[in-house]
């Protein structure tokens, strides 16, 4: 704050609050409801294949179960676990920040963003183990025998739901791309930190999304 | 109120009950349980949400009014959900079946390519 004194029409200026901000207060409750009112768009737009994937599965309960059993419960739960973990990266690189710790917050940032990869690492492993067995749906799928051909189903929604979650983490990781070096530059500090939290919100969304995914997919008809 | 710094002590505690109802979700799914494995996994999976958007996404130190609009977000979230499964589930077709192969709709399936039966949808169509 500078310390000379102003007349009430005169800002106080503060060179990281917009001129059509009362003052930082103000702008991080704008920012952090923007972010918000983007993240309900998102929850809707999973909400609706979340929606396509429990009329079907109660419309046949034994197709998707069997579905789920040709799934790797390992490389599944590895996943959720590298997630949540950068999860907890994330989270304390926005601490770092807050706190003024540069380095740190690289540091969060670039272990966020290699967790993130491993995570998509293990996906493109899983996917071509689909592809091989032929288990994608399609021309060139083949049921396994002894199946329902609606297990066709099942793995539409897989690929389209964990598909659209692998896209989100690919935008995720540009992102970071790009605030990496940003920070390395000392861009972040406790005056300013809201792109780093706002882009910690976006990562904890998309970690959510997983925490249903991993049991909804993985984990049904295993008893 | 959004300046508050999180502890990193409470960041671990909420990260290992994390992992630890994850062990947890898995196990309950090797258990049988019959229609109570759905609602177990998906309390354990709100429950973990809930921490999730609470601490790591600091919605617990957040202002009343950024507290509400996430509710009201799943509050939609839930109206989605619920009404539709309420209509598919209160349906009288045959569940053996699959609701889209049960009396009544036919006329919602598609059907092989016969002139006749696509005229009779068109006109049907119409209507």
């Amino acid at each position: 704050m500078s310390s000379h004194t102003t007349s009430p029409e005169e800002h106080v200026h503060d060179p990281y609050v917009a001129h059509h901000f009362d003052d930082a207060e103000q702008q991080s409750e704008a920012v952090t409801l923007g972010m918000w009112a983007f993240l309900i768009t998102e929850i809707m737009f999973f909400g609706g294949l979340f929606l396509g994937y429990y009329i079907y599965r109660s419309a046949y309960p034994e197709a998707f179960h069997n579905g789920s059993f040709e799934l790797d419960i390992t490389l599944g739960g590895f996943n959720t676990v590298v997630l949540i973990f950068s999860s907890l990266t994330m989270a304390l690189a926005v601490r770092s920040a807050q706190i003024d710790r540069r380095k740190a917050l690289v540091g969060f940032l670039l272990a966020t963003l290699v967790l993130g990869t491993v995570f998509l690492g293990v996906k493109v492993v899983e996917y071509s183990h689909k592809w091989d067995h032929h288990l994608v749906p399609g021309k060139y799928f083949q049921l396994p025998p002894g199946q329902q051909p609606q297990m066709q189903i099942f793995f539409a929604f897989y690929f389209v739901m964990t598909g659209m979650h692998a896209f989100h983490m690919i935008i995720g990781a540009g992102i970071m791309l790009a605030l990496i070096p940003m920070s390395w530059k000392g861009m972040f500090h406790s005056r300013n930190y809201r792109a780093i939290e706002m882009f910690g919100l976006y990562w904890h969304f998309v970690d959510i999304v997983w925490i249903f995914l991993f049991p909804l997919l993985y984990l049904i008809g295993r008893n | 109120m959004s300046h508050h710094v999180v502890s990193i002590r409470l960041y671990l505690a909420v990260f290992f009950s994390l992992m630890v109802l994850t062990a947890v979700t898995v196990w309950v799914a090797f258990l049988d349980f019959g229609p109570l494995n759905d609602i177990l996994a998906m309390g354990i999976a709100i429950f973990k949400a809930s921490l999730v958007i609470l601490y790591f996404m600091h919605v617990r130190y957040n202002s009343k009014l950024t507290w509400a609009f996430v509710a009201s977000g799943f509050f939609w979230l839930v109206l989605l959900l619920v009404l539709t499964g309420q209509d598919y589930w209160s349906r009288d077709w045959d569940k053996t079946k699959g609701w889209d192969q049960s009396p009544g709709w036919e006329d919602l399936t598609p059907k092989a390519a016969d002139p006749t039966d696509a005229e009779e949808g068109h006109a049907s169509e119409e209507h």
